[in-house]
């Protein structure tokens, strides 16, 4: 069947499994939004903004497992996507991006609408293309699906010259492809397995840590039953929370810069550390040179480039974490050795008098202002736990994180590694998408927000009725912290005048706004916005404007150097009307 | 330590900015890289020399085998192998110096590639050191221009960098 090349790709992207993809249009693609409009198979949103488009693409892929996909007109266009492609890219998010670019002949010309789009993303991709001849479209678009979502996933950006979707040539879409540098995953090295299990069942103190890729893999069963058989620690990263149940005993909460006391000091004197799907990053490390420093350190990752980058690997396990974790549970199961059941006794012990200090609770006696904590438990009452909860970036992203409580997988959806303000709303935009029955709520601020306001349109034009709860505290709120504990309180442009009515805002794209100052609303105004099953609300949360995010490690301190909150909470003294612990 | 870090590349647009965007973008050092294609038109080999920890070198190894258009590599400086530069070297001769530069340039084996009234281009291969040696064994002389390849490696032996 002769075809064009625009038609190529967009039929490449039915063959691939796409059914949804977000863009907005421009000259150099106009010749690819034309075969959009002449097919009924894939289905295009338009957003009002490329960022927009990547983040939704991102939060589809993040909830689902599959690919998300964007299409995006050349220049400005592409050079807008580029945050969203390196969110993905930190956080390993299958995505295939297509752009257009100026006509083959044009290019390297300063032509109208160019840029290298193959140049400005080589850092932030996984791989990417320029297609230079018609007959490479098909094969281009199966090799960048393949790349995007095996291993370990990332985005791939497909540049696509105009001409070349002009021109016509034979379609056939390849039954396979052969990329003969990228490899397959190996199976784990069983001698590594089972070092890695001896390790584990010798241990006195172990912990295990795990990451996303616990939920790339789709390896959370998995987990759980190691974690369960034998009968040890589990903490979570801030990307792989919903791996392990929140409120299972077991769980000793969130790792890292604001994760939970037990969870930190048990890392620090750990024996052995379990690290499945992790990447030891410098927000769960602290200062690397005191991390764990009696721990022997059990690696499991599927990049091998992730082994001993800033924490030595003493056993190091390469491959796919749903693999390794069921071969090392095929030896545990055999094992004669068990583990040391008097020692694990004294270590939960000692995790116990950490967790007594109950690092996360916070002074809610004020009839009068809101704590941003507690709306985000009220949150998890009012949606039994069960929502998606994507977040922007800032204090309030870690109070979802601390607060909401994670039973599933693929339910917490936060950029974690480039930390992007502006992801929150069009990220859920995406799950609304891949999950229309599902309650969507998407925490932020009222900095975070505006970072891609705009996107309230596409919500108009779809009808994705996601709820909004932004934790509206007048400040960058996470920047006034660092500068009240690191800067002598010299709140240096942390505070923004002219915040907008955001019920108007809201009202004036079309949605539900609301505004809640009182303690004694929030609950009401919670229940009444997610009855509203297909509307859009933006809840607009007055919050305490001073709040702090604790504890805190600060940046390049040791795990057992944690700032618990000063006047609460850290030690006897804690009275705690409520934390995530004893609801 | 000195790592030479020989790559088997797809000989493709961009395959070249991807090491060498992966380079700076992770703060690894370069102190030469060569390219050129090899008897297989598809695939590009290169050797990157590079200073280091052997954590840093083990990382700069891991990465780019991450790399889509590396297709194999190895470190040769692990193992025993050869290294070859090439020089060409323009140098002012005249006078009494002409007898003197040819002297030296025969004890390194090097070649005079052209001669005019006061300058001779000299061309030298070997070691980096051994092109290091005829510099400054020239230092009193006047060096024009220095053109140097940056080292390219084989491991020695059976051992071969293959697709
Ligand atoms: C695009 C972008 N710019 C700047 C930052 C730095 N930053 C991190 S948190 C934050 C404040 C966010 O304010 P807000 O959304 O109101 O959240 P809050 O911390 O007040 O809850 C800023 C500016 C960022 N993460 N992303
Ligand atoms: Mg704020």
């Amino acid at each position: 069947m002769q075809l064009t090349g625009a038609d190529i790709l967009i039929k490449s992207l039915h063959e691939s499994g796409v059914e949804v993809v977000f863009g907005y249009p421009g000259g150099a693609a106009l010749h690819l939004y034309d075969a959009m409009y002449r097919q009924d198979k894939v289905k295009h949103y338009l957003v009002r903004h490329e960022q927009g488009a990547t983040h939704a693409a991102d939060g589809y892929a993040r909830s689902t497992g599959k690919p998300g996909v964007v299409l995006v007109t050349s220049g400005p266009g592409v050079t807008n996507a580029v945050t969203g492609i390196a969110t993905a890219y930190m956080d390993s998010i299958p995505m295939v991006v297509i752009s257009g670019q100026v006509m083959l002949p044009l290019i390297g010309g300063d032509a109208f609408q160019e840029v290298d789009a193959v140049g400005v993303t080589r850092p932030i991709v996984k791989h990417n293309f320029l297609i230079k001849n018609v007959d490479d479209v098909a094969s281009t678009m199966k090799k960048a699906f393949h790349i995007a979502t095996t291993g370990r996933p990332g985005p791939v950006v497909v540049d696509v010259p105009k001409d070349i979707t002009a021109q016509v040539t034979e379609y056939i879409w390849p039954k396979d492809i052969n990329i003969r540098s990228y490899p397959t995953t190996p199976d784990a090295d069983v001698g590594q397995v089972n070092k890695a299990v001896d390790a584990l069942l010798a241990s006195r103190r172990p912990v295990i840590y795990s990451g996303g890729g616990v939920l790339l893999a789709d390896a959370e069963e998995e987990l759980i039953e190691m974690v369960r058989l034998l009968g040890f620690p589990c903490t979570n990263t801030l990307m792989g929370l919903g791996a392990y149940p929140y409120d299972d005993s077991l769980f000793i909460g969130m790792l890292g810069m604001h994760g939970t006391y037990e969870s930190n000091m048990a890392m620090h004197d750990a024996d052995v550390i379990l690290s499945v799907g992790a990447r030891f990053d410098d927000r769960i490390t602290g200062e690397t040179g005191t991390f764990a420093p009696n721990a022997t350190i059990i690696h499991i990752d599927i990049d091998p480039a992730q082994i001993s980058k800033s924490i030595h690997a003493h056993i190091p396990v390469v491959g796919d974490a749903k693999q390794v974790l069921q071969a090392m549970l095929a030896t545990l199961r055999v094992a004669k050795a068990k583990p040391n059941e008097a020692a694990i006794k004294q270590w939960w012990k000692i995790i116990q008098g950490w967790r007594a200090k109950n690092s996360y609770a916070y002074d809610n006696s004020s009839e009068e202002v809101i704590k941003p904590q507690f709306v985000v438990q009220k949150l998890h009452e009012v949606t039994h736990g069960n929502a998606f909860i994507t977040a922007d970036v800032g204090q309030h992203q870690m109070f979802a994180a601390q607060f909401y409580g994670f039973n599933k997988t693929r339910r917490w959806i936060n950029s974690g590694g480039l930390g992007t303000m502006g992801f929150g709303l069009p990220s859920a935009m995406g799950v609304k998408i891949a999950h229309p029955d599902a309650d969507v709520a998407c925490v932020t601020g009222e900095g975070s927000i505006v970072m891609c306001i705009q996107e309230l349109s596409t919500c108009k034009q779809y009808d994705l009725p996601i709820k909004i709860i932004n934790l509206n505290n007048r400040y960058l709120g996470m920047v006034r912290q660092w500068q009240e504990f690191f800067y002598d309180r010299r709140y240096s442009n942390s505070y923004m005048d002219s915040i907008p009515d955001f019920v108007k805002l809201a009202e004036a794209y079309g949605h539900v706004g609301m505004q809640i100052t009182k303690p004694s609303d929030v609950e009401g105004a919670l229940k009444e916005a997610f009855v509203m099953k297909d509307r859009l609300v933006f809840m607009d949360f007055i919050t305490d404007q001073k709040e702090n995010v604790y504890p805190m490690i600060a940046a390049g301190k040791a795990h057992n150097e944690m700032h618990l909150r000063p006047d609460f909470g850290s030690d006897s003294k804690s009275s705690a009307k409520s934390g995530t612990k004893e609801k | 330590m000195r790592h030479i870090i020989s790559i088997l590349l797809e000989n493709e647009a961009g395959a070249l900015s991807r090491v060498s965007g992966l380079f700076s973008a992770r703060g690894y050092n370069i102190e030469s890289l060569t390219v050129a294609p090899t008897n297989d038109s598809t695939l590009s080999r290169m050797t990157v020399v590079t200073r280091g920890s052997d954590k840093v070198a083990d990382q700069i190894v891991k990465q780019l085998n991450k790399l889509i258009d590396v297709v194999k590599l190895a470190d040769l400086t692990e193992g025993a192998h050869i290294e070859r530069e090439l020089m060409v070297i323009k140098v002012a001769a005249s006078g009494t110096q002409r007898e003197e530069i040819k002297r030296l340039v025969d004890i390194f084996r090097g070649r005079i590639l052209d001669v005019t009234e006061s300058t001779y281009i000299v061309e030298l291969t070997g070691t980096s050191e051994k092109l290091d040696a005829l510099i400054s064994a020239l230092e009193l002389t006047d060096i024009i221009e220095v053109v140097r390849s940056g080292p390219t490696g084989i491991a020695r032996g059976v051992s071969a960098l293959k697709a």
